[in-house]
């Protein structure tokens, strides 16, 4: 029911039992995780660390969709259109006015943050199923925008090419120089992710999300509330379009696309809504998952040569579309509530309560 | 002796929903200091002033006067910060979090960290929490709710859930404690320790009080004065002693043939 300490840990101040990283061996242990994943691209193929790199830009984006859907209750469809605002913006800045990629990726987290404002506008009046359809208008107009106005700066339907990004004199061109980008990146977002659910603003997210008529009540002002909400998952989102736009090389209306928004969400209903945890472990299985699909593709159209061609398309949405329906029955609360139980059910072994 | 101020006062509320009228011209005051009882019926009004009060609804005529302030122009989320607090008649926890980060979650009116400063959360965010989370404990302290501080309230049996609720309205440090039936559902001796709950606030953390309840024993022991609401209106205002001898409240809310209480 409570929250389970190890054996022999007591909370003997309030600072420490509301920290998130508690003894001497855990801080070693991060410290020895993000040690080995700096120094990952020495000893990983190239395959292995390009996968990574676009898995991390997905983590970025979920998590900033958590603390829209997750934390604050806000369901959207649109992060991919935040995405696809957010690569535009710094691809703009790098090849047309040669901005250093910094302060060009700040402008596009800001600018995609600023957008995704605009499209929370209609969160005060609409809730629920209604509100996912005013974001879905995000993911038909962004697009339809990109394609159809300032066709001379856009390149209308054929888009961008983006240059890769240079930062002290370091192109980052490959995927193994990429991923020191991608990771830094990441372990900011999942800093200021946690600091937010552990703070006043993260508890105010929650209360909109578990009863908004009480929050109003209480002090919490739901409009404010909600439209900061909008606006870090929208800043999150152009973070992740940014990385992507630049790491592709080329963006146009299209990369970021609806099925995205819709994979995003998914791959949060696997790792567990309004968890810490959840985007990392829902991104990570669902990448996988399509990678399986990759590798089981040309098996599978051996046994049905008819659909060779399609079998590879076929088979990851069907994949993804198997493992939502299954987390949705079996396991709502997703692979982070099946940690913490796990990790309940460790340090009370051998007793099973 | 000077009689207290007065802190809420209901002139002449008015509420109606199409042609069902709620509540028709019912003015009452609460002053400081007091516990008050609204009684009436199912579908008397009660809650309705209740909403009222808390500018959840906003009357059709008539005036709210909290400390000497008109609350119609006043939105709903600044009425916490003015010290009006309410818990609801069918609980309204934020269901996914626990005892003690519920109680949090009614710290906010009290606490500055903006946006940036909890996204950054280290120095000011840190120790702005750990300040509160001390004011907290005294209320977990004060509620007998240790056992249950990191339970997530929605797995709380029922009673337990109606005093975590009491224990987030005090920790809006309200002036004005609005509670909505706090012992429905409860059984003889949980209602005894709410009652026993409510007197302590009320003695040790100055609080007005202003409650609805159905279970007039327990009204008549706690009130020092009580509001009678039928159909809408105010049919009877007095001390327990008063309500109890009123032929009119006999017969509305009791029916006739009961003829005391």
């Amino acid at each position: 029911m409570s929250v389970l300490r190890p054996a022999g840990e007591f909370d003997a101040s309030y600072a420490y039992d509301m920290a998130t990283i508690r003894r001497p061996w855990q801080w070693a242990a991060l410290f020895l995780l993000i040690a080995a994943l700096y120094t990952l691209p020495l000893y990983a193929s190239q395959g292995l660390v390009a996968l990574l790199n676009r898995t991390i830009i997905v983590i970025i984006a979920v998590q900033g969709l958590n603390l829209l859907t997750g934390y604050t209750g806000q369901i959207s469809l649109g992060q991919a259109a935040f995405m696809t605002v957010g690569g535009y913006i710094s691809a703009l800045l790098v090849n047309l006015l040669n901005w250093n990629y910094l302060p060009a990726l700040l402008a596009a987290a800001v600018g995609a943050g600023v957008v995704g404002l605009l499209f929370g506008l209609p969160s005060l009046r609409v809730k629920g199923f209604y509100l996912v359809m005013a974001t879905l208008a995000a993911q038909f107009i962004i697009p339809w925008f990109t394609r159809n106005a300032f066709h001379d700066v856009l390149n209308g339907a054929q888009g961008l090419n983006v240059r890769p990004p240079e930062l002290f004199g370091i192109v980052f061109n490959t995927p193994q120089r990429y991923f020191m980008l991608t990771l830094t990146l990441l372990i900011l977002t999942t800093v200021v992710a946690q600091n937010v659910s552990r703070s006043r603003l993260g508890r105010a997210f929650v209360s909109i999300r578990d009863h908004d008529l009480a929050a109003e009540l209480l002090g919490v002002n739901l409009f404010k509330y909600k439209l900061q909400a909008f606006f870090l998952a929208a800043v999150y989102a152009g973070i992740a379009g940014s990385l992507a736009a630049h790491q592709l090389r080329h963006l146009n209306s299209e990369t970021f696309g609806l099925n995205d928004s819709v994979l995003m969400l998914g791959m949060l209903v696997v790792g567990g809504l309004g968890t810490g945890m959840g985007p990392f472990l829902g991104a990570v299985v669902i990448e996988l998952l399509i990678e399986a699909a990759t590798v089981l593709g040309p098996v599978v159209a051996s046994y049905f040569p008819s659909t060779a061609t399609g079998a590879v398309q076929a088979l990851r949405p069907l994949l993804f579309g198997l493992a939502l329906m299954l987390f949705l029955i079996f396991e709502p609360r997703g692979l982070a509530h099946r940690w913490q139980l796990f990790k309940a059910a460790w340090r009370l072994r051998p007793f099973s309560h | 002796m000077t009689q207290p101020e007065v802190l809420l006062s209901v002139e002449n509320v008015s509420l109606t929903f199409g042609r069902v009228q709620a509540l028709a011209h019912v003015s009452c005051e609460v002053r400081q200091g007091e516990i008050v009882a609204i009684i009436g019926p199912n579908g008397a009004g009660k809650t309705s002033l209740l909403n009222c009060i808390s500018n959840f609804y906003r009357p059709t005529s008539g005036r709210i006067r909290f400390a000497g302030r008109d609350l119609a122009r006043v939105p709903a989320s600044r009425i916490a910060p003015l010290g009006i607090a309410r818990t609801f008649q069918n609980i309204a926890l934020y269901t996914g979090l626990s005892t003690l980060d519920n109680l949090m979650a009614a710290r906010h009116i009290h606490m500055k960290s903006g946006f940036l400063g909890c996204l950054l959360y280290w120095g000011f965010g840190h120790r702005e929490d750990l300040a509160h989370r001390l004011v907290v404990e005294e209320i977990i302290d004060f509620l007998e709710m240790q056992h249950i501080r990191k339970a997530v309230v929605g797995a709380l049996p029922h009673g337990l859930r109606k005093r975590v609720e009491l224990g987030r309205a005090l920790a809006l440090e309200p002036r004005l404690l609005l509670l909505d039936e706090p012992m429905t559902g409860m059984n003889q001796e949980e209602k005894e320790d709410m009652a026993r709950f409510i007197l302590d606030t009320y003695e040790r953390r100055d609080v007005t009080i202003l409650l609805i309840e159905h279970d007039m024993g327990l009204v008549m022991d706690i009130a020092d004065r009580v509001i009678v609401l039928d159909f809408g209106k105010k049919i009877a205002e007095g001390t327990p002693e008063e309500i109890k001898q009123n032929p009119d409240v006999i017969k509305a809310y009791l029916g006739q043939e009961h003829g005391t209480l």
